[in-house]
C-alpha cells in the first residue's frame, strides 16, 4: 500500500476518515495527524532492500514456515542431498536458519557442505527483515541459486513479517492434523505453496485426509498448489523440485523485464555493502532444458 | 508474542511523527486492524504500556479500531462480511473470493500536544499531509 493513490483506504477504515468520522476531530491546542501507515513500514522497507539484494545476485529466496517439528530442516537436508546428486539440476543452495537458541539446525545443513548462517533469535518468536539483513552480510551469494530462510517454528508470528523472500512455503505435517489452515488462516493465506510433509505417515495416521486440508485451504480462499511429500522416503520430492525450478524460471523472466535498480544499496545505512554490479549468471544446466 | 515487536515499531513511528512536528507528546493513537493481520488486539494492549514507557507516547490513549473481514466473490461479484477462517461467498457459496478488508495493521492517526507558538505552523503542515 502507498500514500499517494488512496489504496491504503480499505472498506474497513474508510468510514473513519470521512469528514465527521472519528479521525476528523481536532481539539484546540492539539493537532490530529492522519497517518495511515502500516505498522510494519520499517520492516517492509528493509524487506524490500533484502529482495533487491537477492535480485541483484539472481538468487531465489524462499521463506520456509511451519510449526516446530514439521520437518523444515529434514526437508532442506533431503533437498540438498537430492540436488547435489542430480547432475541435471545442479542448483546451488545456501541457508539462513532462524532458531531460538541452538545452532543444531545450521550444523545439520553444514554437514552437507552448504553455507548456513544461524540467526539466534533469543526469545523472539519470528524472523524479521532486519535479522535477515544482518545474516546477508555474512553470506556470499555469488553462484548461489536458492537461499532458503528457515523461519522459527511457529504458525502465528512469522506470517506477519516480510523478510524479502520471493515465495513463502508453509509445511503442514501429517501428525499435526488436517485442520491447521482453519486454525491459522493468516499463516496459510501467506503461503505460495503448501507442503503436506511426513506423507509416509499417512497410512498410520489415517485421520489426516489431504483432501480435507485442501478443503480448509479453499475455505480461506487460498488457491495455492499443495504437494504431499516425504523427506524420509522421497515420495513427492520431484514435484517439489519442479516447483522450485518453475519459481527460478519465473523470477528470471521477471528480472529480464524488471531490471534491478542499481542504487538499491544507497539507502541511509550505518554500514557499506560490497557493491557489485549486476553480473551475468549462467543458468543451471537443468534450467536450460526447458528453454 | 510478536505484538511487542509490533508495538515497538508503532512507538518508533509515533516518535518520528512527533519529532517532525516538534510536538510535546502524543495524546492519543488510533490503530486500525483486522483479524487477518495476525495480531491480537488484547496482546497489543498489554504490550503497549511496556513499549511506550519513557517515549513521547507514554501515557497516550491507545484506541484500537477492529475492522471487519469482508470479501468480494469473483464468481457472482457480490460482497459478504465473513469470519476469518471462512472466506466463502455468502451469496453463492463459492470459495474464490478476494479480500476487501480484514488484514489491515495500520497507524491511522495520532493526536499530538504541540507547543502553542508552533501550533499555527504545524497546522499548515498537517493540511498538506491530510487525505484529499
Amino acid at each position: 500500500m502507498c500514500d499517494t493513490c488512496g489504496c491504503n483506504i480499505t472498506h474497513g477504515n474508510e468510514r473513519f476518515i470521512r469528514p465527521g468520522g472519528k479521525l476528523a476531530r481536532t481539539e484546540s491546542g492539539k493537532e490530529a495527524v492522519t497517518v495511515l501507515h502500516s505498522l510494519l513500514d520499517e520492516n517492509d522497507h528493509t524487506a524490500k532492500h533484502n529482495r533487491a539484494h537477492f535480485d541483484s545476485h539472481q538468487v531465489l529466496a524462499i521463506n520456509l514456515m511451519s510449526s516446530p517439528g514439521a520437518g523444515k530442516t529434514a526437508l532442506l537436508e533431503a533437498t540438498i542431498k537430492a540436488l547435489q546428486a542430480d547432475s541435471d539440476r545442479q542448483l546451488s543452495i545456501a541457508v539462513i536458519e532462524g532458531d531460538l537458541e541452538t545452532e543444531n539446525d545450521a550444523e545439520r545443513i553444514r554437514k552437507h557442505g552448504v553455507d548456513a548462517i544461524q540467526i539466534a533469535t533469543g526469545s523472539a518468536c519470528h524472523l524479521d527483515a532486519h535479522m535477515v539483513h544482518q545474516a546477508l552480510h555474512q553470506l556470499d551469494l555469488d553462484g548461489v541459486d536458492i537461499v532458503f530462510i528457515e523461519n522459527v517454528g511457529n504458525l502465528v508470528c512469522p506470517a506477519s513479517f516480510d523478510l524479502g523472500q520471493h515465495a513463502n512455503v508453509t509445511l503442514l505435517s501429517v501428525p499435526e492434523g488436517d485442520d491447521k489452515p482453519a486454525k491459522y488462516p493468516v499463516m496459510f493465506r501467506a503461503a505460495d505453496l503448501v507442503l503436506i510433509s511426513k506423507s509416509d505417515l499417512l497410512p498410520v495416521l489415517d485421520d489426516f485426509k489431504p483432501e480435507n486440508a485442501k478443503q480448509y485451504l479453499h475455505d480461506i480462499a487460498c488457491d495455492v498448489p499443495v504437494i504431499e511429500l516425504s523427506a524420509k522416503n522421497q515420495a513427492g520430492m520431484p514435484l517439489w523440485f519442479d516447483w522450485l525450478n518453475a519459481e527460478i524460471k519465473r523470477r528470471q523472466l521477471y528480472l529480464e523485464n524488471h531490471p534491478v535498480e542499481s542504487e538499491h544499496h544507497h539507502h541511509d545505512h550505518d554500514h557499506t555493502h560490497d557493491d557489485r554490479p549486476l553480473h551475468p549468471h549462467a543458468p543451471a544446466p537443468g534450467l536450460e532444458r526447458g528453454r | 508474542m510478536h505484538e511487542l515487536a509490533i508495538c515497538q515499531a508503532l512507538i518508533n513511528q509515533i516518535e518520528s511523527i512527533a519529532a517532525e512536528r516538534n510536538a510535546i507528546r502524543a495524546v492519543s493513537i488510533v490503530i486500525g486492524m483486522g483479524p487477518l493481520s495476525g495480531v491480537e488486539a488484547q496482546l497489543l494492549e498489554h504490550a503497549y504500556p511496556v513499549a511506550s514507557a519513557g517515549s513521547v507516547a507514554d501515557g497516550a490513549e491507545l484506541v484500537i479500531e477492529k475492522l471487519p473481514v469482508r470479501v468480494r466473490c469473483t464468481q457472482c461479484d457480490k460482497e459478504s462480511d465473513v469470519s476469518p477462517n471462512k472466506l466463502i461467498c455468502k451469496h453463492c457459496g463459492d470459495w474464490r473470493t478476494t479480500l476487501l478488508s480484514g488484514d489491515e495493521l495500520m497507524l491511522m492517526s495520532v493526536e499530538l500536544e504541540t507547543y502553542p507558538e508552533t501550533a499555527g505552523a504545524t497546522a499548515d503542515a498537517e493540511s498538506e499531509l491530510s487525505l484529499h
